[in-house]
């Protein structure tokens, strides 16, 4: 029997969930989504694009392998930016050689509220048929009533900009190569490019995958201008991924639009992508409960190849908006949702999903080597 | 890319019969290709030479060829039928091999049939170890260091290099067959020795020990645009050291951090590129190092393979069907995934949100004198799977559905030296053990050193033991709902319930019910709910939300059979899914019970509705709870469903077909001798004793020799002939536990009386007869391992028709609806009745296949209230050809056994020869079972004195064949004094150069060697048999084999083979 604390989750919807209590004490709220990933926990909790969403991963033992310093995505401010965790099962002990610290101490040190006990795939079947919905974990102390009225509270993630929370405020530089195999980074070599990383709420291996690539990597703030990114002469630059709404975030659609007039390279990753749609005139569209998952299958439209990919976006573009200078490089064979495409025009082209993966394939990985041809040449 | 058009026709290569390492996944496979390539329209080819399979249904493929898997056989095939295309990937092994022979003999290019799925290079490269090597260095992964031989110089050259322990293993084996771990020199040399003869190479690769490395496997998928996903990771609990098929397994991998598993992704696909397999499933293995993560690449296997069946029941994605079509030109992306309705394409990797555990099954047991210690040599002859939420709850629905008197983690032993000695030279009960460990609170530091388990799986067996220990004292009425609850979510059984509560298993599900704690019902969807399924596999678990949705239509349900083990296998698989055919047919809705991931039975498309579930009372009557089916089958899945027949229907199932009472009547040997002697049938003179004493007593009045063995079992386990009353004694007390429960029966047992079983089916009316198969051994050998002959070969036809007609007589007597087996013995004329089992049986398949009739559709219908006259069936079929079914051993695993045939069963497969003749029949069916017999050279001879005066009729006709006689000394008498010329040999105790070093120099071609049942006989010939074995040289062990194995050499004609669609019945 649990000698956890007693915890619960209620939709907006009035569904209650009781459970077990295996992170920090207290109250959250977010939008309630699930990730369908069967290894990656620590990547998705620390990835900044979870920001105000609490994360019910479908696969029931979450916590197998602790956690540790190694896996860790965020590159700034707070480690953890999930806005909770819920879970089937938290097996008795972690078990790994690189594992330092077990989730519940991990989720503990970092303020993180967390259920597990429950029925997960219920949960889940709700979410795929009603939508993504606002939702209310409560660890401790518990109350339905208040629990209901705080989910019902949460005004959902349409029209937020959240990148601006998550997003570094003073440009920094990162100099991490990719990992060893067995343990550790490697270091960087020499470097050829350039680049700037507009953070709207980078992951770490989003950078590694450019210092392996020859890149000297700088981290710029969502809201720093164009002119700014364009001073620190950066041969290309990268729109990373990142939480929320793309709509709001018209100072980033703003500068890309900029970027794009100048002719700098351009990779937009995830939110990066919507952004770089956003700014070319297309719209953006709030999904039923979005692609989370580690085994999308997309389709590379030029060799008509399938990439099992990595997703997590609870927004897309709708590709019918786009205009007659984009040419749609990635469709999803899930649902046909437009997952990649590039500028006829402009050295810039965007991904949907996550080709640094992590967690998840690495099929997509081309990706950034297509980006490092795109600056080579712009420079030739 | 869409489908070739320019391919009209596709051979497939089935696996031949069910051996240790190979077994009835093969038939699902098969099963999934042939009905996938006919749905795009080709015409398909299939030989396979193991009868009890469905892939050999007439309906399966267009042609269907029961001939052995030998390339002559199929050359034959190829010029009948020109097929465009080989798809050698489907029947493991055995077809790869064979695909070789053919490439290698110019067959294939002389007929101008391109081989898909597989190139001969590619397999060449995955198979040769020192290329495969080669090729992981290529690409920058590790491999163990090792180095390939020869000989025994070369062997012992390459273990100077690497140390102790060295892992052996021999090429091109099946299931590692011939392998193991050397820690000494003594160690090495006799694995070597033996490695050598296993391999047809005579190749070894001898690896630097990984044992106690980390142990995992990935199911790989690849298209011809190189489109590569990943099934399913497996992770092995058993680390290295312990053959993947012998370990307990799970999937998917617990104890890797995403960046560890995709490294393992990135190595898996990598290895598909490297090694050639253009398209479809391969399974790469991969050991880690637990202290610092090096990951090392074992093997691949280019084709389809048990994990591959474990993969596809494990996710719901049909690797075998997907595989087929790839072969044909598909892409993974223009492939829809069946589960979700075609909703995604099957370009996707599966993801799944529940624990699978698959548990392997050994039948040591069987095999008394076998090292039951487990080793990178396969010994398991099955396995179960079971799927929960949680680990837990996986692992404890495993156990209980192996059957094998376990309902979760039972103790075994409190002796610590014991356990010890279990847990760092694991046997088949390693697990169990582990669990008395932590009962007996060794630290749990020492069991990890001792078993290098990881210590995420050691800990979820340490929280097992603890709440079980947690429960002394308790009582069930106060146990809350709470904490039943919780129990009940970490997978234990109502039964372990009740044995750690002090009650029995109905308190405790009357208890359950009270409190309303049932089981709800989930789905295997393959995507963890991302998408909605209308696929109705389904798995129990304890949890808020059920998902089973019953409908309200006329539903049959089918009990399967469970893991497979010898006596019990895939021939009442093959009756289970006939019966889900024809009902389905029949517009009934159907519905499958099973846990056997290897079976076609567990295929979710074979049912319209699968429950992957134990097969024990409390989970059945959970599942008839929510479907309320119409009529439940329990005859159709061997002793498994059997054995729960009586208590089903007294908790009110519905059950259809003969009634649990007239099963037990035929069972209860009391009840049925009263059957007989009302109708006036013979039995031979028999006893049923509850205790020792009166044991003996009946003896005498019986006459020795006797058949022995304990009531309701199958497979003749435990059977035994004895001779004088110290056998009895000893029998009694150390073979079996006797009881008023568990009765022992005695037998007069039937000297050189020919054995004959009779299937049939009744429908309350008439009775038709399935088919009457004469054994070629005699009486005393157990009927699974015994060949057979139909129509019999030596019978006359008065015989046949009093046969029938007791027969009938029984069928009316039993209120059979359905199917029944009998087994007579005839002994000078006069008939006994050994057995009368009114429930599908061991030879329907062979039967269906020999007459074309489908007996277990018909039965079944039967069964769901059809006559015989409205279905149509009124005549036997008596077929103008032969079928010879011939039993296949086990022995080459097992060092040591002895491999003379009795009554307790030890044959794991059968296959099947088809014939003008009774000869070329069994000429075939011996060439099927891998059983060369030879045309020239010399022949021993040691029979005891019974069979004397046939050996010498077959020795005459051996002289003749132009065979030069050698003899044991007594035989070698009675052929001189019929003045046939013969070379005297010693016995092994009468001096050297005797027998045994004849047959290991090679002198001998054949050996026919009978002993009479005294152990002690059997005793002092045992060397003879074990050297025959290990020089692969032909022998009988019975008389009656050897005058079959005459015949047909005496009537040696050119391979000749026939299709079944064609066979004038």
């Amino acid at each position: 029997m649990s000698d956890h604390p007693r915890a619960l989750l209620v939709l907006a919807d009035g569904t209650i969930f009781y459970g077990d209590a295996i992170g920090a004490e207290g109250i959250t709220t977010g939008e309630v989504a699930f990730n369908t990933a069967m290894t990656g926990y620590q990547e998705i909790l620390t990835d900044p694009s979870y920001c105000r969403q609490i994360v019910t991963l479908t696969y029931p033992h979450i916590g197998n392998t602790g956690t540790n310093p190694e896996d860790i995505e965020s590159t700034t401010g707070s480690t953890v930016h999930a806005a909770g965790l819920v879970i089937r099962d938290l097996p008795p002990v972690f078990s790994n050689w690189r594992s330092r610290q077990s989730l519940p101490d991990f989720l503990k040190q970092h303020g993180v509220i967390a259920i597990a006990g429950i029925d997960t795939r219920k949960l889940t079947r709700i979410l795929r048929e009603k939508g993504a919905q606002a939702g209310c974990l409560m660890a401790g102390n518990v109350d339905e009533a208040e629990a209901l009225r705080q989910a019902q509270a949460f005004p959902g993630l349409a029209g937020m900009d959240l990148a601006r929370v998550v997003s570094c405020e003073q440009p920094w530089t990162f100099d991490e190569g990719e990992w060893t195999g067995t343990t550790g980074y490697r270091a960087p070599g020499d470097s050829r490019f350039r680049v700037a990383v507009l953070d709207f709420g980078v992951k770490r291996t989003i950078l590694r995958k450019l210092v392996a690539r020859g890149c000297r990597v700088t981290v710029y703030p969502a809201r720093t201008s164009a002119d700014a990114l364009l001073a620190a002469q950066p041969d290309g630059v990268l729109l990373s991924n990142g939480p929320g709404d793309p709509e709001p975030c018209e100072y980033a659609i703003a500068t890309t639009r900029v970027l794009l007039d100048k002719q700098v390279p351009l990779f937009g990753i995830c939110l990066g992508h919507q952004i770089l749609a956003l700014a070319i005139g297309a719209r953006t569209i709030k999904m039923k409960f979005g692609h989370h998952g580690a085994n999308h299958p997309v389709q590379d439209i030029d060799n008509a190849r399938v990439m099992i990919t990595s997703q997590n976006h609870g927004f897309a573009v709708d590709g019918d908006t786009l205009p007659g200078n984009a040419r749609v490089t990635h469709s999803s064979l899930f649902d046909s949702s437009l997952q990649g495409f590039e500028l006829t025009d402009r050295p810039a082209f965007c991904f949907q999903g996550h080709p640094e993966a992590s967690p998840g394939p690495h099929d997509v990985d081309y990706l950034f080597d297509r980006f490092i041809r795109h600056m080579a040449q712009h420079r030739a | 890319m869409p489908k070739r058009t320019d391919l009209h026709s596709i051979l497939i290569i089935g696996a031949g019969p069910i051996v240790i390492g190979q077994a009835c996944e093969f038939d699902y496979s098969g099963v999934q290709a042939c009905r996938a390539l006919r749905e795009e329209g080709y015409r398909v080819i299939l030989i396979n030479s193991n009868p009890a399979t469905i892939m050999t249904d007439p309906e399966m493929a267009d042609a269907v060829y029961i001939e052995p898997i030998v390339w002559q056989a199929v050359e034959k095939i190829i010029e009948i039928e020109r097929p465009d295309a080989l798809l050698p990937t489907m029947g493991g092994q055995t077809a790869l091999n064979c695909a070789l022979d053919l490439v290698k003999h110019g067959v294939l290019e002389k007929h101008g049939v391109a081989l898909i799925g597989a190139s001969r290079e590619a397999i060449d490269k995955a198979e040769d170890r020192e290329k495969f090597k080669q090729a992981m260095t290529r690409i920058g992964l590790q491999s163990a260091r090792s180095a390939v031989a020869h000989s025994m110089e070369e062997a012992l050259q390459v273990q100077a290099m690497i140390g102790y322990p060295a892992i052996i293993r021999p090429s091109f084996t099946l299931g590692g067959s011939g392998g193991g771990i050397a820690y000494n020199r003594e160690e090495f040399v006799g694995i070597c020795e033996r490695g050598l003869e296993a391999s047809p190479t005579r190749e070894l690769l001898i690896e630097e020990s990984v044992i106690g490395w980390k142990e995992f496997e990935m199911e790989v998928i690849r298209d011809q645009q190189d489109n590569c996903i990943i099934i399913c990771a497996i992770e092995n609990i058993d680390p290295m050291g312990v053959h993947t098929g012998d370990s307990i397994t799970v999937a998917p991998a617990q104890t890797l951090t995403d960046k560890e598993y995709q490294r393992m992704r990135d190595a898996s696909i990598a290895v598909l590129r490297e090694i050639g397999v253009e398209t479809g499933g391969s399974n790469v293995q991969f050991a880690i190092n637990p202290e610092d993560g090096r990951m090392i690449v074992i093997e691949m296997n280019p084709r389809v393979s048990r994990s591959s069946a474990l993969a596809s029941k494990a996710t719901g994605f049909p690797i075998a069907k997907i595989a087929a079509k790839l072969a044909v030109g598909y892409t993974l992306n223009e492939l829809g995934n069946d589960i979700t309705g075609g909703l995604t394409p099957a370009s996707f990797e599966p993801t799944i949100d529940y624990v699978v555990t698959k548990v392997p099954r050994f039948a040591f047991e069987k095999f008394p004198q076998a090292d039951d210690r487990l080793t990178t040599q396969m010994k398991s002859v099955g396995e179960v799977m079971a799927i929960g939420r949680t680990f837990h709850e996986s692992l404890q629905k495993a156990l209980r559905g192996l059957e094998t008197g376990v309902d979760g983690l039972d103790e075994k032993t409190t002796d610590i030296e014991t356990i010890e000695q279990e847990l760092g030279h694991p046997g088949p009960e390693r697990l169990w053990y582990i669990a008395d460990a932590f009962r007996c609170h060794l630290p749990f530091d020492e069991i990890q050193a001792l078993t290098r388990i990881d210590p995420w799986f050691l800990v979820q067996i340490e929280n097992l033991v603890r709440q079980e220990q947690a429960l002394a004292g308790c009582q069930l009425e106060t146990l809350t709902e709470r904490q039943l609850r919780h129990l009940k979510r970490c997978g234990f059984s109502d039964r372990r319930l009740a044995g750690l509560l002090g009650c029995d298993q109905h308190a405790v599900r009357a208890r359950r019910h009270q409190l309303n704690l049932r089981p709800v019902y989930k789905r295997v969807d393959t995507c963890a709910a991302e998408f909605d399924t209308r696929t109705a596999y389904m798995y129990s678990t304890y949890e808020e939300e059920c998902e089973a949705r019953p409908s309200d239509n006329k539903k049959i349900m089918v009990l399967g059979g469970g893991p497979n083990r010898i006596g019990q296998g895939i021939e009442f698989d093959y009756c289970c899914v006939h019966a889900a055919l024809a009902l389905r047919e029949d517009q009934y809705e159907t519905i499958m019970v099973n846990c056997n991931p290897e079976t076609v039975s567990t295929d979710y498309d074979i049912s319209d509705r699968l429950y992957f579930e134990p097969l024990t009372l409390e989970d059945v009557l959970e599942i008839v709870a929510i479907e309320k089916p119409a009529g439940v089958i329990v005859q159709y899945g061997g002793q498994t469903p059997l054995k729960l027949a009586r208590e089903l229907e007294a908790n009110g199932v519905p059950i259809i077909g003969t009634s649990p009472d007239m099963i037990d009547c035929a069972e209860d040997r009391e009840r049925f001798q009263a059957m007989l002697h009302r109708l006036g049938l013979r039995q031979p003179p028999n006893f049923t004793a509850r205790n020792p004493a009166e044991a003996l007593a009946a003896a005498d009045d019986i006459g020795y020799p006797l058949v022995v063995r304990p009531s309701y079992v199958l497979g003749g386990r435990a059977m035994e002939i004895v001779h004088e009353s110290r056998d009895l004694e000893r029998y009694m007390r150390e073979a079996v536990k006797v009881s008023n429960d568990s009765p022992v029966l005695l037998d007069r047992f039937l000297s050189n009386a020919t054995e004959v079983d009779v299937d049939a089916i009744f429908d309350g009316n008439t009775v038709l007869i399935g088919g009457i198969m004469e054994h070629i051994e005699e009486a005393g050998v157990h009927s699974g391992d015994s060949a057979c002959s139909l129509p019999p070969f030596s019978l006359p036809a008065s015989m046949q028709d009093e046969l029938r007609r007791q027969t009938e007589a029984m069928a009316r007597a039993l209120h059979v609806k359905g199917l029944m087996n009998v087994q007579f013995a005839i002994q000078d004329d006069t008939v006994f009745v050994l057995e009368v089992n009114p429930r599908a049986s061991r030879t329907v398949p062979f039967v269906s296949k020999a007459t074309g009739l489908p007996l277990a559709k018909i039965a079944a219908r039967c069964m769901a209230g059809q006559t015989l006259a409205a279905q149509g069936m009124g005549e036997e079929v008596r077929p103008a050809y032969y079928s010879v079914k011939e039993a296949v051993f086990p022995f080459a695993k097992f060092a040591g056994v002895d491999t003379i045939l009795g009554p307790e069963m030890k044959s794991t497969g059968e296959v099947m020869g088809i014939g003008k003749t009774f000869a070329e029949a069994f000429i075939k069916s011996q060439l099927a079972a891998g059983i060369q017999l030879p045309v020239s050279g010399r022949i021993l001879i040691s029979v005891r004195d019974g069979d004397k005066p046939e050996a010498v009729a077959i020795a005459r006709k051996f002289v003749e064949l132009g065979l030069s006689l050698y003899a044991t000394r007594g035989t070698a008498q009675a052929l001189l004094q019929a003045g046939l010329p013969v070379t005297t040999v010693n016995k092994v105790a009468e001096g050297r150069p005797h027998i045994v070093d004849m047959i290991k120099n090679g002198e001998i071609a054949l050996i026919i060697n009978t002993v009479s049942n005294k152990r002690s006989a059997v005793r002092d010939s045992y060397s003879i048999r074990h050297a025959a074995l290990q020089a692969r040289v032909t022998y009988y062990t019975t008389i009656a084999g050897a005058r079959a194995a005459c015949t047909g050499m005496a009537n040696r004609q050119e391979l000749r083979v026939y299709c079944l669609q064609n066979l004038a019945i």
